[in-house]
């Protein structure tokens, strides 16, 4: 016992003196404290965050492949190339910008305004309302998928998030903000310059906050804006219990070449990002819209618009660019009624050749709805945050 | 001696009451198609280039399932599984067949000359609509629909064969988004559009059939890799047609080979729908070539067409009011070798009627070219009287004798993904929703579920398929039985050896 007790007794300062051999041997620079990150460091639903720290596009689609890597073709078709890689931190402030309204020049409109994912990422008016009240001439576009979109605006004529957004935001009509005007605000808002800090770790954390970094942000926010996993999606990837007699009775009046609904709606994003004029009437008293014909500098293009996505499309009315039409049946029977039916007289617009008279009857135009019905899935809406880094309430609620 | 002789006689006359009776009566006529899906065959372009061999590319062992007049043929589509075969009798099948399943084969039976015939009555859209690969469609008659008698969505390796198509709306065989796929030994007519449309595809035979009656008789459209042989087009507004439609997708048409069609006599009233691009052809039209590329004419016997035997306009000329930006409109490098033309340009009208006008011409040429395109050729351009073809110098070759296919040497692939990568997917495409590694989402984070069902991925197929609220403070699981099996056990895997 004697013997085992003063083997233990001796062993202790050894065991202390290896003990503070190990601490000083390993020990770490001088660090006061674990920063707390401030933005998410995962990715959102639907991404995979990769061993660089980006976010990676991720779904059931990229099990086929593209006709021409093109991302149009039918059920098991890859989808169009997304904008992705983006950080999950780029992603997270993207969040915080997209809903705080200090974006715009009076505080008071944020993206979310017109885009609000509770009502699928648009506003559910017929135009959008700008600042100080202005009515706008276009509906806000749906942001779901957004980041497959190779042209954007109605018109297309932006061609990245980045170029697209500078558009509302510094639009007097719109956010009428300016850039000088939002980048001296940001930098004035000490939470904003730790958050940019941490989505912007290469660059030194007290310099001030950049325009590019706010574009950067924002977008890297849209292209995270994924829905794909619809009941149609479920019937695409091979579950055809997932739609029931008169949705896939839809489904085939829809890709059918007497509606030729998929022609340019195709899937899997259900648009070709073609432009089309299809000669859709504007609500009353509103002059014709010229659409891409004035961007592209094209009489052809008079009356054309890009062919929107139809994912998450029974949230977003009312339709079409100015929201003329306030349900989906009303949309259906447009295309019913004959080519160049509702162009304003003394125009002579070059109507897409799919635009014709199918006479589609009343029961294929109900089961037409039915099956656009089926194309919603709102699952990884993102999160409205409840406080704002500028100290404003956001613009929606939760 | 007489009684002997009406009894023999009378013998013969029972016997040949009775052999009638019993035929009549006992024997069903039997057809004797040897039933394995053409498609598994598989043309053996790799062994020698002189031969059109064709080898099974794999066995048949799927179910045969038999359909007869009466019955639903989409019943049968439904229950039918990849590889199976579907054998339908003689019989008016009057519905729209829709197959979004891989590897299916449907197959007409045609029994003393009465066909299985899918009847639209004007009423029913398409006849088939398929969107899967591997799809086989023959022997069967189709009439009387409003849209398609078959169309295709993005199907690679399909076989349209031995179909007998009269008026079934705007097109009456049109693959669109395919690649790899063969058309031959189609009788079509009284199609509002093109009657064999091949729309966006890849390597697509188009041999032995016949078109008539219809507005364009093959086309060729925004399509690559495509040989158009043998066939007999005639009495359609325009015949043969290779050209770019502005406005789609996918923006190219190149390396097209016409070759050994009869293209005669095309010159029937263009019915088709106002504002259609083939509304627009002139009757008359044998060959129409429209900011194609690399389109090789050859061996055809090109006689009778009106307007003229082969046109070759730029997009800004042959179809003005469309335009494109993205797409390249001028026809570049046509290469025109031997071809049997007489009698063609005998009525022209419209442009080309005004233009050979400036010419003192009242009539059309064989050849007729108009607008841009730079290096194309002809062979023996002294033939024929041409028009525009000043530019033209001497192909580069003699024929093509080589191409005996332009279908791929072995069928396209199915894209396939590992187990692990199917996992990935489908744990970041749909469970992500809800689940996250280490935190707390909608659902508890993944490394409680690893813990719960460590080595035992069943377990949380099980649960995903049938969810079983077991947290209070959680809500419940929406069941997530409509993942494909392999699907929910990859993904059950992947979220036990997830790490952090």
């Amino acid at each position: 016992m004697k013997k085992k007790d003063l083997l233990i007794k001796s062993s202790i300062p050894v065991l202390l003196a290896a003990l503070l051999l190990l601490h000083y041997a390993f020990k770490q620079p001088a660090t006061d404290y674990e920063e707390i990150p401030l933005l998410n460091t995962d990715c959102p639903p639907g991404f995979k965050r990769n061993a660089n720290n980006e976010c990676i596009a991720q779904n059931l689609y990229m099990q086929y492949d593209s006709p021409n890597n093109k991302g149009v073709g039918g059920l098991q078709t890859g989808l169009p190339e997304i904008r992705d890689g983006f950080t999950p931190q780029e992603i997270d402030l993207g969040r915080y910008l997209f809903f705080d309204p200090v974006l715009s020049g009076d505080g008071t409109i944020s993206c979310a305004s017109c885009h609000d994912p509770g009502k699928g990422f648009s506003d559910g008016l017929a135009t959008s309302i700008g600042a100080n009240n202005h009515t706008l001439k276009r509906a806000a576009p749906s942001l779901w998928n957004v980041g497959y979109l190779k042209k954007l605006f109605w018109d297309g004529r932006a061609s990245s998030l980045e170029e697209q957004m500078k558009g509302p935001l510094f639009s007097p009509e719109e956010m009428n903000n300016t850039p000088d005007n939002l980048i001296h605000t940001l930098n004035s808002i000490e939470q904003y310059k730790l958050l940019f800090a941490e989505a912007f770790p290469e660059r030194d954390r007290n310099a001030p906050i950049k325009l590019a970094e706010v574009y950067t942000s924002v977008a890297a926010f849209q292209a995270s804006l994924v829905s794909l996993n619809s009941k149609y999606d479920r019937y695409a990837h091979g579950y055809h219990q997932a739609l029931n007699d008169k949705e896939i009775e839809g489904m085939n009046v829809f890709r059918s070449f007497v509606a030729r609904c998929a022609e340019c709606h195709t899937p899997p994003l259900f648009t070709n990002q073609q432009f089309a004029v299809i000669g859709s009437p504007e609500p009353d008293d509103l002059p014709l819209d010229p659409g891409a014909e004035i961007p592209f500098q094209d009489k052809t293009l008079r009356g054309a618009f890009k062919v929107p996505s139809l994912r998450n499309i029974e949230k977003t009315a009312p339709y079409m660019h100015s929201g003329k039409f306030k349900t989906l049946r009303e949309v259906v029977e447009f295309y019913t009624g004959g080519r160049g039916h509702a162009v304003p007289e003394g125009e002579d617009l070059i109507i897409h050749w799919h635009i014709w008279e199918p006479e589609l009857s009343e029961y294929e135009l109900d089961r037409l709805v039915d099956f656009l019905k089926t194309l919603t899935d709102e699952t990884f809406t993102p999160e409205i945050p409840q406080t704002l880094p500028s100290g404003l309430n956001p613009t929606v609620k939760p | 001696m007489k009684s002997k002789l009406t009894n023999i006689l009378g013998a013969i006359f029972l016997l040949g009451i009775g052999v009638f009776l019993g035929r009549s009566f006992f024997s069903v006529p039997q057809e004797v198609t040897i039933p394995i899906p053409s498609t598994i065959k598989y043309r053996n372009a790799g062994t020698s280039a002189d031969t059109l061999q064709v080898a099974a590319a794999r066995e048949f062992n799927g179910q045969i399932i038999e359909v007869k007049d009466g019955e639903s043929i989409q019943a049968a589509v439904s229950q039918a599984n990849p590889g199976d075969l579907i054998r339908v009798y003689p019989g008016t099948y009057s519905e729209n067949v829709y197959i979004d399943k891989d590897d299916i084969s449907l197959q007409g039976i045609v029994i003393d000359g009465k066909w299985p015939t899918l009847d639209g009555k004007k009423e029913i859209n398409d006849a088939f609509l398929y969107s899967g690969n591997g799809i086989l469609i023959e022997n069967f008659k189709i009439i009387n629909y409003k849209g398609n008698g078959i169309m295709g969505q993005a199907g690679n390796n399909f076989v349209i064969r031995n179909n007998w198509i009269i008026d079934t709306g705007v097109y009456g065989i049109f693959p669109q988004y395919g690649k790899n796929g063969l058309i031959e030994h189609n009788v079509l007519s009284i199609i509002a559009d093109a009657a064999i449309y091949v729309g966006m595809c890849d390597n697509v035979d188009v041999r032995h059939n016949e078109v008539f009656d219809s507005v364009a008789g093959i086309e060729i459209e925004n399509s690559r890799h495509c040989l158009v042989e043998n066939n007999y087009v005639h009495d359609n507004t325009g015949g043969l047609l290779a050209f770019i439609t502005p406005g789609l997708p996918i923006k190219t048409t190149f390396d097209v080979i016409f070759r050994n069609n009869f293209v005669v006599n095309n010159n029937h009233e263009n019915f088709g729908a106002p504002g259609s691009t083939v509304a627009g052809i002139p009757p008359g039209t044998g060959i129409l070539i429209m900011a194609a590329d690399d389109v090789i004419v050859e061996n055809n016997i090109i006689t009778g067409n009106n307007n003229a035997g082969i046109t070759i306009v730029d997009l800004a000329n042959g179809d003005p009011k469309a335009n494109d930006p993205s797409a390249e409109g001028n026809p570049d490098r046509v290469i025109i070798l031997d071809n049997i033309m007489f009698d063609n340009g005998k009525d022209p009208t419209g442009e080309l009627k005004a233009i050979m006008l400036t010419q003192l011409d009242s009539k059309g040429p064989d050849i007729f070219a108009y607008g841009g395109g730079t290096g194309s050729t002809i062979r023996d351009k002294n033939k024929y009287r041409t028009f525009g073809l000043d530019d033209y110098g001497i192909p580069p070759i003699t024929d093509t004798e080589e191409i005996q296919t332009m279908m791929t040497p072995s069928p396209v692939p199915a894209r396939s993904v590992s187990k692990e990568q199917l996992g990935e997917l489908t744990y970041y495409g749909v469970c992500a929703g809800c689940h996250s590694f280490g935190n707390r989402l909608i659902g508890p984070p993944t490394e409680i579920i690893q813990a719960i069902y460590h080595g035992n991925p069943q377990g949380i197929v099980n649960y995903i398929n049938k969810p079983l609220n077991v947290r209070e403070d959680y809500p419940e699981m929406p069941p997530q039985d409509y993942l494909p099996e392999e699907a929910k056990l990859a993904v059950a895997e992947y979220i036990l050896s997830l790490k952090k």
